[in-house]
């Protein structure tokens, strides 16, 4: 964006303790009056340095560290994780593993997206949207403590199938919550989405054309907003997702250019209808089987390298892992959608007015345990 | 195109500064010699029958007797993979920046330098990205000790 400076320049300091910095980040603002001419985030508060530690661990232990990475999502997290190894090792799960898998990463997906919805309301200084979202992404945390114990952090994707079963009956239970989240969404966009104050907030703000998403790396919803039609689930599909039907939501720009914080929004909240579908003709498909039955006794992987992204809630998410052949990951580099995307934020920021930040930043719906790692 | 034109395409355009190549492996690779890593990726990033336009992930990995920058490029355009190397020496790893064709190398580059000491000659903000500043050592090399405290903190 092209800002005539008055040349007064002031620095402010945002973060890290700051409520809408969704987590522990630092963003130095160089601002011209009310307009910010450069934004320079500072990041690595949450740094655990865990490809570290993963390698002194065995290749079934690295999967609670994972669930630590995307604390909002922590099933997509593990799957990408557990679907590198099986690649490495050349492992085939059974139909039940697989279907069961996309039930939980779309289930967690929209447990995500919810979040990413409600605290963007809760941003943007609208309250009711954030206790709605709540109140539905509580209920599949229900599933998923009762499927695995843990509401947050889970431990349920193993190499080569599932930690268990789900309960007898739990796929009609899935079902019902689904035909009743469905109608929940236009509430929201009722509420939130088409609201005039939000609209004008979030349309006209932080706009990324595509050309500089592809080449800041950015991936997922905040690619899709710019209007590129990319969904790894589609473009390299994994799990068995070419066989279900979905359509690929992008940014279309109804309310200003295409690319905007509203656009980026508004691709999750379409996503998630996209996930009901999914979640439908997944539980349809589950045939009996055993969700343990290709889990190896020891997990040795032959000498090699393998990389191998999947879509989570945030975006591509990839891992490259390097086997030497032995029962610990020689090395293990995780391809964060969260850090590529804030590395754009410099870009994507300067001109804005020192309130479009937190929208800029809400939009791209960023977890802090992602980008340090 | 499949890996093996990709790789065809290289060391027909590069010759013998691409130094090896494996089109076959689960992750195909080539091994560039480092003092050319700049005009490959500008090559793989403006010829349109590769047109890598997206850099998927950047990162080191210390073999102990070299470091070696690995670059997963990935097309748009033609939906392929493909995989670059650089074997750097252990001993002051350095390598031109590839910030200019791809902007997201800015970060990643600065994560590598973090956590492998890899120097990226050119890079517009060479500093550590995770860890703090005046942090000592690279913690991903194999032969990091974790020092015992940090300012007086324990660690």
């Amino acid at each position: 964006m092209e800002v005539d400076y008055s040349g007064d320049i002031m620095t402010l300091n945002m973060g890290p303790q700051h409520p809408s910095t969704h987590g522990v980040l630092r963003l130095v603002l160089k601002t011209d009056g009310e307009i910010v001419a450069d934004a320079v985030p500072h990041i690595g508060y949450l740094h655990r340095c865990f490809e570290k530690h993963v390698e002194d661990v065995d290749y079934a232990g690295v999967v609670p560290f994972t669930d630590r990475m995307d604390y909002c999502a922590a099933m997509n997290m593990e799957q990408g994780y557990v679907l590198a190894v099986e690649k490495l090792m050349g492992i085939e799960v059974n139909d039940r593993v697989r279907y069961l898998r996309i039930i939980m990463a779309e289930l967690s997906r929209i447990a995500s997206h919810l979040i990413a919805a409600g605290t963007y309301g809760n941003d943007i200084g609208s309250f009711t949207p954030f206790l709605w979202c709540f109140r539905d992404r509580e209920k599949i945390l229900d599933f998923f403590e009762e499927t695995c114990g843990a509401r947050l952090l889970y431990n349920y994707h193993w190499v080569g199938g599932l930690m268990h079963d789900i309960k007898p009956g739990m796929e009609q239970k899935i079902v019902e919550f689904v035909d009743y989240f469905e109608p929940q969404v236009d509430n929201l966009n009722r509420l939130l989405s088409d609201n005039y104050i939000f609209i004008q907030r979030t349309a006209n703000v932080g706009i990324m054309s595509p050309e500089t998403a592809i080449s800041y790396g950015v991936t997922g919803p905040n690619l899709r907003g710019s209007g590129v039609q990319f969904d790894v689930r589609k473009d390299e599909p994994y799990l068995g997702y070419e066989e279900l039907e979905f359509e690929v939501q992008v940014g279309k720009g109804e309310h200003g250019p295409v690319g905007s914080c509203w656009d980026r929004y508004m691709v999750r909240i379409r996503e998630v209808k996209e996930s009901c579908k999914i979640i439908r003709q997944a539980v349809a498909r589950l045939t009996p089987g055993d969700v343990r039955e290709k889990v190896p006794k020891r997990i040795k992987p032959p000498a090699g390298e393998v990389y191998m992204r999947t879509e989570a809630p945030r975006g591509e998410l990839g891992y490259y892992i390097v086997s030497d052949g032995s029962l610990k990951p020689y090395r293990l580099k995780v391809k964060s959608p969260c850090f590529t995307v804030m590395s754009a934020f410099r870009e994507v920021s300067r001109g804005a007015m020192i309130a479009d930040i937190i929208s800029i930043l809400g939009s791209f719906d960023i977890v802090l345990g992602e980008i340090d790692r | 195109m499949t890996s093996q034109e990709i790789a065809a395409l290289l060391s027909e355009r590069f010759g013998e500064r691409i130094l090896e190549s494996k089109p076959d492996d689960m992750n195909p690779w080539s091994a560039v010699d480092p003092s050319c890593i700049l005009d490959v990726c500008r090559f793989v990033n403006s010829d349109d029958r590769i047109k890598m336009d997206h850099l998927e992930l950047l990162g080191g990995v210390d073999y102990e007797d070299r470091i070696e920058v690995v670059y997963v490029l990935y097309s748009m355009k033609h939906r392929h993979r493909y995989t670059l190397k650089c074997r750097l020496p252990r001993e002051e790893p350095k390598v031109a920046t590839v910030e200019s064709v791809w902007a997201v190398a800015n970060w990643h580059e600065r994560e590598a330098f973090d956590m492998f000491g890899v120097v990226f000659e050119g890079h517009s903000d060479m500093r550590r990205i995770l860890c703090p500043d005046d942090w000592e050592g690279y913690p991903l090399r194999k032969d990091y000790k974790a020092p015992e405290s940090y300012r007086d903190m324990p660690v």
